[in-house]
């Protein structure tokens, strides 16, 4: 491909330029690398009734990166071989997708080749990789930053997305998706802009974006747009201790699979404002997204080809029962709120103690959206309708989740220190997990987590974890001990247990050696891994039950 | 596969010119403000600075975090270290970070990485991933993970660098 051929010529003009180098800044030459090896026992009592033909499924990448001077080059090679389970079996190519060269000086930064970009907090473009859950919506194509004067910052895409990296009859091959994106964001820091109101107590930013996808329509049915577009503004002012935000976007009509092709436009409103000093945070957040899903194929599924990210409003829980029932957004509609109280008490006062505590309440809940009749004649989501009406400002009346999570976090002498969190959880199963017949779980979660120093480097954590409920699956117990000798090693054995389970009371147990070297990374586990979804930042992946050894290395250089 | 090859000798011979490890890269990141800052601004006049990626729902970060707390006012008097903390939680969680830096407590110099980009340019694969930079802008020492104890070894790294000493 001539592509690869001008690219490959760049790459050794650019090698051969830093031997030369005398007066000329020299080159250097940084990555990282990163592989999951795992292999599969069949374990009927977890579910995992069929392992793969290979027994044993990898997946690894290494990134490249050179600079010089104002030029950077990068690399990315990757090879599944073959994908693991619950990762997508089309990613199977071997080779370098993800190349691209960036130019930068003072005022402008272009890239070429592939690329991320985010427009603002995504709501209209955010292209990005999420490994553990599959995700790399990369753009091919062209990249522009520019800063005419201080205080104004445009940026410009035209590119196609990443779909896959597969091996096509021999060939790995990066396929994209049909559409092309075409989109500019500008943002104006008003006190860099206007002299007079540098030194202000009160900092205003503002910002603005468009993008617009073309896609051909083949569709025989419909008579479907090719050119969506979609606009965002947003504005930021931080006074003191005080931040607001707020993000608006409304999107033309797009019908695609996810709306069942239905014409109405879409829209989405994104709050947030804190109020913190030292020792206490206040943070109140707002959400409402309506018929928002933007790909650049309209028949594209799961997490293909998504130009946008709705953010997912609710707490991001770390701990296992925690995340039990994680909350995925759901683009077609939802309206929603978290508020967070975050206060340390200092030490020597009556809660406080002798080292302070910390204390942290948080509570989301999110509904459904209004959706009304357009008239007599036509049903709610029909397709090739305008599909629905939504007062703006209306509630639905079906709650998708809700959770309500104390944590307190003490250290009670030199050795001894405890996480403690309570939580209580409404999770609409059925709309979540896109299934019917569940209805809601209404769980409530406890959790104490211990540390204790035996010595400077030598230390034993445990967790002790349990969540009571009397719908879906009944009951867990988990309980977890890490022995950690700083700074090389690990040792981790835990245990979930779901015992209040009538019908199949399973361990799901693991056991794993961590050694660390500065950079370098390597574990070495054997466990049965539970179905059910992990989720990061609102997006989530299906991960299948699985019983079995794991290896995983990582490495910065 | 000759085109595979050709572009791995390109690659060595980019390896043969290299340097010891240097500078961080400029990338565009957001203050606290949510105003876009560039990362070559990441200074301390001369004294040494820990760049440290964590994130809100990373419990080892906070806990890295909470242990460099604990000793910072010290480690500010005698070294004059500075720690920046870039957190790379992305528009679920980001407007969330000053409140939270607040209620722990926390006085570092932040930053917001939203979209990942200084971190892949970082070559940071998970956090929490901590580098030393010394007093002339070269990064000379870098960390992944974190076990309880790590940061007395952090902290004898920074007191070489004060001292104008050399890390290997």
């Amino acid at each position: 491909m001539k592509y690869k051929e001008l690219f490959l010529s760049l790459l050794v003009i650019t090698a051969m330029f830093s031997s030369k180098a005398q007066n000329i800044e020299t080159g250097q030459l940084h990555g990282n690398f990163q592989t999951d090896i795992q292999n599969y026992y069949k374990d009927s009592s977890i579910g995992a009734n069929k392992v793969p033909n290979e027994i044993v499924l990898m997946n690894s990448y290494a990134n490249f990166t050179y600079t010089k001077g104002n030029f950077k080059a990068g690399l990315r090679f990757e090879s599944c071989l073959n994908p693991l389970e619950g990762f997508s079996k089309s990613n199977d190519g071997i080779g370098f997708p993800h190349k691209f060269i960036t130019y930068q000086n003072d005022d402008l930064e272009i890239t070429v080749g592939s690329f991320y970009e985010q427009f603002g907090s995504g709501l209209i473009l955010r292209s990005y990789e999420e490994k553990t859950l599959d995700i790399d919506n990369s753009l091919q194509g062209f990249n522009l930053k520019f800063t005419p004067v201080t205080g104004i910052i445009i940026k410009g895409v035209y590119a196609k997305q990443r779909l896959y990296f597969s091996d096509v009859n021999g060939n790995s091959t990066l396929i994209t998706g049909p559409g092309i994106i075409r989109g500019v964001d500008g943002e104006l820091t008003i006190n860099d802009l206007i002299k007079a109101l540098e030194d202000k107590s009160t900092q205003v930013i503002i910002g603005g974006c468009f993008v617009s996808k073309f896609q051909e329509d083949l569709n025989p049915t419909y008579n479907l747009p090719e050119n969506v577009g979609a606009w965002a503004g947003r504005v930021n002012i931080n006074r003191g201790n005080i931040n607001l935000s707020g993000e608006y976007a409304y999107k033309i009509n797009d019908p695609s699979s996810d709306n069942s092709y239905i014409y109405k436009d879409g829209q989405a409103l994104l709050l947030n404002f804190s109020y913190s000093k030292k020792g206490f945070g206040a943070y109140l957040s707002a959400k409402r997204v309506d018929n928002m899903s933007f790909r650049s194929n309209r028949d594209a599924t799961l997490n293909n080809l998504n130009i946008n990210v709705l953010p997912a409003i609710t707490k991001n829980h770390a701990y296992t029962l925690n995340a039990m029932y994680p909350y995925a957004t759901q683009i077609a509609g939802e309206a929603g709120i978290q508020a967070e109280l975050m206060y340390k008490f200092k030490k020597n006062t009556l809660l406080g103690g002798n080292y302070g505590t910390n204390i942290s309440l948080n509570f989301s809940r999110v509904n459904n959206i209004d959706k009304q009749r357009v008239n007599d004649t036509i049903e709610i989501d029909q397709s090739g309708t305008l599909g629905y009406k939504s007062d703006f400002f209306k509630l639905g009346k079906e709650i998708y989740y809700q959770d309500m999570n104390l944590e307190i976090t003490k250290k009670l002498s030199d050795k001894l220190s405890v996480i403690i969190s309570y939580m209580n959880l409404i999770y609409n199963y059925d709309v979540i997990r896109g299934m019917t017949g569940h209805g809601k779980v209404y769980a409530n979660i406890g959790i104490a987590d211990i540390t204790y120093h035996i010595s400077t480097k030598h230390t034993i954590r445990t967790e002790w974890q349990a969540l009571f409920t009397k719908q879906d699956k009944g009951d867990w117990a988990m309980a977890l001990a890490e022995y950690s000798i700083s700074p090389h090693w690990f040792f981790d054995v835990y245990d979930l247990f779901n015992y209040g389970n009538t019908e199949n009371k399973v361990h799901y147990f693991t056991v794993a050696t961590v050694y660390v070297k500065g950079s370098n990374r390597f574990q070495l586990s054997y466990g049965k891994q539970r179905e059910g979804i992990m989720c990061v930042g609102g997006v989530c992946r299906q991960v299948p039950a699985s019983n079995g050894f794991a290896i995983s290395i990582t490495s910065s250089f | 596969m000759k085109r595979l090859f050709g572009l791995l000798v390109i690659i060595s011979l980019g390896l043969a010119s290299i340097a010891q490890l240097t500078g961080i890269p400029s990338v565009e990141v957001k203050n606290l403000g949510n105003k876009t800052v560039n990362t070559s601004a990441i200074t301390n006049n001369g004294k040494p600075v820990i760049l440290d990626f964590w994130a809100t729902w990373c419990k080892p970060c906070i806990k890295e975090l909470t242990a460099i707390s604990e000793n910072y006012e010290t480690w500010q008097k005698e070294t004059g270290v500075k720690v920046v903390a870039v957190s790379v939680d992305d528009s679920r969680t980001m407007s969330k970070v000053v409140s939270f830096v607040n209620g722990k407590g926390w006085e570092f110099e932040f930053y917001l990485d939203p979209n990942s980009d200084f971190k892949r340019a970082m070559n940071v694969v998970n956090v929490p991933h901590t580098f030393l930079i010394d007093g002339k802008g070269k990064v000379v020492w870098q960390h992944t993970t974190y076990a309880d104890g790590d940061e007395a070894e952090l902290y004898e790294l920074v007191k070489k660098l004060a001292k104008g000493e050399e890390i290997k």
